[in-house]
């Protein structure tokens, strides 16, 4: 078995290899798991990986990829093997980052104070001042404790020699601590033993760290501090991971238009109003945050940020200005600039580096071009991308136009020496049956702390596509893998939640939701009830339609609702009516289908993605991906119908979440009144549409898709007649289905609401819940009463408004664009 | 500046101007909040002092906020919070502008390569605002067609004042002032290539033209004194606002040049700021919440101060109606 294994797994030394010292020899820190691979049979082996994907599909783990029509996104590639390394290594790595980090912040605080290192010839202007990275609104702005970089990464590789290499570095807004940290809990299951005798450190107090150092460095006014994580949006490539960080670190996760500049201090628009903000950790880069001061053609940033950084009202981290360093243009000035600042050399080098905006560099550079490889030195130079170009992939022809571009613009290039990566095996995912080799770095970071920067004991292990293994990107295709650091001592059970929560942390009403939130929620509320109740109809509808000449007044009524609620195309066919129907469960390009609205259901979702739980997510996700396959042409009535009675379980399982699961704070209150209200209007229309039948039509379709049937029978056992059932649907209030549960509850939440909130507007619920109550149910209950259409339709018409008016009460500001003019 | 006043008995050393600048946004739905930065200040340097200024809005900001920015020009952040339809803000000052030393007209200069290569050179000796002033900028980037154009003005060794002249003369000669040709978010390329626009484009192809010899210049925003035809009167709001071009050279620190009107800006030209292109110094930018869709009416004054007294001339400006102003065909 072992050999089968590994019989595709390269020997050679001509790249350092993180798990073997010659073939067939695994390193000491690789012993274990060697060990454990060797004893595994192949089913065992491709079990742990079926078991990771399942793990990462579960949780929904994505990363989005540019150019995919949409912003599509890919499920996170993670490799279960981890990289492992040894303790004693990891000091080494662990200083050189921590003086990288110290060197670069002074170097920050050099370019956007006094500049000295122009003045003393130490750095040229023109790299600095040329640059698009570079911010000149922030000059001037000294930050809170003079820490400009709060979190830095560092991408390293390893030299065949066994040395670690610089290759990049993130410093405005790094992303992949929290991929990391996903990462992490699924290798550490999949090997909980061999990670117990490694005694692998843990990653939980770094980012306890980053809590406490942001909390102290932010100003305080009353002894708390609120910090967010402001982000981009949904179509980031990283939103999965800023969601995940923003719950585990107990961050709420805004968007620009969640926050506003008042009275010098940044404020969260909150159900509640506004309340203050004191730091801000950001995912948005540099020249986004501020479209009144920085980049005027985005309206994604938070206008007036500046002046509150500027007045030292608020914490950001990191600050404006600090992507500049993350040209790799710096690498031949940092040794010089190690020197003089900290007076240490530099203790891990970057890869040699020319920077053609020197002339001699430039000349020396394109001499030996096809040894090197070229890259943009200021990637956001007006828009303009250059992806590495490897002179050793060039021709004569490509060469000559390497140069011209070039000669062109020198400044804006920089070409390096190759780093050839070390070889790590993963596990080959076409055949599952091999290891193969890839090429692996490791982004490692680092957190400011009023002790000085602390490193994260371990990282994001990255890995090349099999296209091309002198690239790791994610965006290319690249994979991921653990990063272990093993321990001295036994690792400590340290959880997050060490500081003490003291009285003025609790927070239960959950007044401080933000607006934007909250309107998520309530639409969340509304498609989870509407795919319920789509897909009922569509249920009752189908088991219907092929003998729907049997009980002509009763299908004409089914359709007619199937109009009414957008299922049924208006011009449709009663007779015909099979295909739509079967397209609406299946095709998600069908406008008001199920299918269309389930992705509705999982994009609010998406959004609200902090909020949910792990639970909830898995169902969501399995919902998404049932629809997200393209339908095949010919779906039967069978399989349909099988369709939807899973989809219908997953429904009630979401809803079984919004029972048990989630705190009765107010975003659940908004959850469940857009529930009701949804509820409420299907409900009265399918009375509606089932009344016009008259007496002689059966009611039998409208206990169905009311999911009351059960109900129904057990009380009455008979055929259904139309005092019981309306009675059932209308005035029981013990029935979850039926009009008066909907209205009580309605009423019962909004008195709520208005309680904590105040001036909630009255929209008549009341007055009608209390009319349902008192109608006759003999004068009353029959399809031609005239009273009870009246009072169904004036129920109607109030559902609708009341769902206006919670929009305009507690949803207008965050739904107000903002604009930027000249 | 002492010795050159001798050398000219004929031309007068300063001239005074009062300046108004207004500027009316009209939005089509009421706007909750509107935040805006400010470049309506005039900034004083050796050739301009500043007598008076102000700057009135309406409604009047909640938060008003002075600073000098990056360059070193004063610029101003405002907030308005209350629902507003239309924002007024009437930019007033008097200035003395001073002239300009003879010798930028007639004496040499080094040769434009020199100059160059002092700029490309870590260390440099040239001043830090230099070097910075000879990179691209968003609105000003480098291209190979504007370089290639340029170098028949740059030969060989020819000094550099005298080289960014002809440059100058060419841009007037070669380039229709049109302004239907373009919109404040015109691309170089696409002026270079119809051979028309107006000052501000002319002066981001002539900063352009400069950098990518490896020259120093920077953009100037102002306002420029307009003639009425003989025997008419000077009109209020019948300026404009303006754009020129600083090149930088050793012997003399910064020189202006107009390549929209083909001269050296002297006594006619009053600066409110300048940056690397028009993006540093956009005399007001803003962001709005709400509001379906905006208007914006600007409206300059320049005047000779001897003509009018400033409280009547601001009295007058304020009882005239944006709305009657004549349509702003003649712009330099």
């Amino acid at each position: 078995m072992p050999k089968q294994l590994f019989s595709d797994y390269p020997q050679d030394s001509q790249r350092f290899d993180e798990m073997f010292v010659s073939a067939g020899v695994p390193r000491p820190h690789y012993a274990g798991l060697y060990a454990r691979l060797t004893r595994q049979s192949v089913t065992q082996v491709r079990d742990l990986f079926s078991e990771v994907d399942r793990q990462v599909r579960d949780n929904g783990i994505t990363y989005n990829v540019y150019d995919e029509a949409e912003g599509g996104s890919r499920p996170w590639q993670l490799d279960p093997l981890p990289l492992i390394i040894p303790a004693d290594e990891w000091r080494g790595i662990e200083q050189a980052v921590i003086q990288r980090a110290t060197l670069f912040n002074r170097i920050l605080a050099d370019l956007y104070g006094p500049q000295t290192l122009f003045a003393e010839g130490r750095l040229p202007p023109a790299l600095i001042l040329g640059h698009p990275g570079f911010q000149r609104p922030a000059h001037g702005i000294v930050p809170r404790n003079g820490v400009h970089l709060n979190l830095l990464a560092v991408d390293l590789a390893r030299a065949p020699d066994g040395r670690w290499w610089v290759i990049n570095d993130r410093t405005q807004a790094p992303s992949g601590a929290g991929y990391a940290l996903e990462n992490r809990i699924i290798t550490s299951r999949l090997h909980a033993d061999l990670f117990r005798e490694l005694r692998v450190q843990r990653l939980a107090p770094f980012f306890a760290a980053l809590r406490d150092s942001i909390a102290s460095y932010a100003p305080h006014d009353d002894g708390q501090t609120n910090t967010v994580l402001l982000t981009p949006g949904p179509y980031n490539e990283t939103y999965f991971e800023q969601a995940y960080l923003a719950r585990y670190l107990g961050f709420p996760l805004v968007e620009g238009q969640d926050l506003t500049v008042r009275d010098g201090c940044v404020w969260l628009k909150t159900l509640s109003g506004l309340r203050r903000v004191h730091a801000i950790v950001r995912r948005m880069d540099d020249d986004f945050c501020d479209p009144l001061e920085l980049r005027a053609d985005s309206a994604l940033g938070v206008p007036g940020l500046m002046d509150v950084v500027r007045r030292g009202n608020v914490l950001l981290a990191n600050s404006v200005g600090s992507s500049v360093l993350e040209t790799g243009a710096l690498t031949g000035f940092l040794p010089g600039l190690c020197e003089h600042l900290l007076g240490e050399k530099l203790a891990m080098p970057g890869a040699a580096t020319w920077w053609c905006g020197e002339a001699p560099a430039m000349e020396d550079a394109l001499e030996k071009a096809d040894h090197l490889v070229f890259k943009s030195a200021m990637p956001q130079t007006h828009g303009r991308r250059f992806g590495p170009v490897f002179g050793e992939d060039l021709d004569k022809a490509g060469l000559a136009a390497l140069s011209a571009k070039v000669r062109a613009a020198p400044r804006e290039f920089l070409a390096q020496e190759l780093v050839a990566l070390s070889r790590v095996p993963v596990l080959d995912r076409q055949q599952m049956r091999h290891l193969v080799d890839r090429s692996a770095g490791m982004r490692v970071f680092a957190v400011a702390t009023p002790e000085g920067y602390m490193v994260m004991p371990g990282g994001l292990a990255r890995t090349s596509s099999e296209h091309d293994v002198r690239l790791l990107s994610s965006q290319r295709g690249g994979g991921s893998k653990d990063v272990w650091v093993c321990g001295e001592h036994a690792a400590s059970p340290l959880s997050l939640l060490r500081r003490p929560v003291s009285a003025t942390d609790l927070v239960r009403s959950g007044a401080g939701l933000s607006s934007r939130v909250v309107e998520n929620l309530f639409w969340f509320g509304r498609y989870s009830e509407r795919c319920d109740n789509l897909a009922r109809y569509l249920r009752v509808a189908l088991g219907r339609v092929t003998d729907n000449q049997e009980t002509p007044i009763e299908w004409a009524a089914l359709a007619a609702f199937g109009k009414q609620i957008g299922i049924l195309p208006k011009a449709c066919d009663e007779r015909d009516a099979i295909r739509p129907l079967l397209r609406s469960v299946v095709d998600s390009s069908v406008a008001g289908g199920l299918a269309s609205h389930i992705l509705h259901l999982s994009r609010a979702g998406f959004q609200l993605r902090e909020r949910l739980s792990t639970d909830n997510w898995r169902t969501l996700n399995a919902l998404a991906r049932s629809v997200e396959k393209k339908p095949h042409e010919d779906v039967g009535i069978y399989e349909a119908m099988a369709l939807l009675d899973e989809l219908i379980t997953s429904f009630m399982t979401l809803a079984g979440f919004t029972l048990d699961g989630m705190t009765r704070d107010h975003g659940w209150r908004f959850l469940s009144l857009g529930r009701r209200i949804e509820r409420l209007q299907f409900q009265t229309e399918a009375i509606e549409t089932a009344m016009r039948m008259g007496e002689e039509g059966n009611p039998e379709w409208l206990l169905e898709i009311s999911d009351s049937i059960v109900t129904y029978r057990s009380r009455y056992m008979a055929r259904p007649e139309w005092l019981a059932v309306l009675d059932l649907l209308i005035a029981d209030e013990a029935n979850p289905r039926g009009i008066v549960f909907q209205t009580g509850g309605l009423r019962d939440y909004l008195k709520r609401l208005d309680e904590s909130l105040g001036d909630m507007p009255d929209t008549g619920i009341e007055a009608l819940h209390t009319r349902l109550l008192h109608l006759d149910p003999e004068k009353d209950f029959h399809p031609g009463s005239a009273s009870l259409q009246e009072a169904l339709a004036t129920l109607r018409s109030a559902s609708a408004e009341l769902s206006n008016q919670i929009s305009l009460h507690f949803f207008s500001h965050s739904d107000e664009s903002v604009r930027v003019i000249a | 500046m002492s010795q050159t006043q001798s050398q000219s008995q004929t031309k007068a050393q300063s001239q005074r101007y009062h300046v108004i600048h207004e500027t009316l946004y009209r939005y089509g739905a009421p706007v909750s909040l509107s935040q805006h930065l400010l470049h309506l200040t005039p900034r004083p340097f050796d050739f301009q002092r500043t007598l008076h200024h102000q700057i009135e809005i309406l409604p009047a900001p909640m938060e008003r906020k002075e600073h000098l920015d990056w360059f070193g020009n004063p610029s101003q952040w405002i907030t308005v919070r209350q629902p507003h339809a239309t924002l007024r803000l009437i930019a007033a000052s008097t200035v003395d502008v001073l002239a300009r030393p003879l010798s930028w007209r007639h004496a040499g200069s080094p040769g434009w390569e020199t100059v160059a290569a002092q700029l490309a050179a870590f260390p440099s000796s040239a001043p830090l605002d230099a070097q910075e002033f000879a990179l691209p900028s968003p609105q000003a980037p480098l291209l190979e067609e504007v370089r290639q154009w340029a170098l028949s003005s740059f030969t060989p060794r020819r000094p550099l004042l005298s080289a960014t002249r002809h440059l100058m003369a060419r841009i007037h000669g070669e380039f229709k002032f049109d302004p239907k040709a373009s919109t404040v978010s015109t691309p170089l390329a696409e002026t270079f290539k119809n051979r028309r626009g107006v000052c501000q484009d002319f002066s981001h192809l002539m900063i352009s033209a400069l950098r990518a010899l490896g020259l120093a210049a920077r953009y100037m925003s102002g306002y420029i004194l307009t003639h009425p035809a003989p025997g008419k009167p000077r009109l209020i709001g019948a300026d404009a606002s303006h754009a020129w071009v600083a090149v930088w050279c050793p012997d003399n620190g910064w020189v202006g040049f107009d390549p929209t009107n083909n001269c050296q800006p002297d006594l006619e030209h009053a600066l409110l700021g300048w940056g690397r292109d028009f993006g540093d110094v956009t005399p007001m930018r803003g962001v709005i919440l709400g509001g379906s869709s905006h208007k914006v009416e600007v409206q300059v004054t320049m005047m000779p101060a001897e003509s009018r007294d400033f409280a009547e001339l601001l009295e007058d400006v304020k009882k005239r109606s944006l709305v009657q102003a004549p349509e702003e065909d003649s712009a330099p």
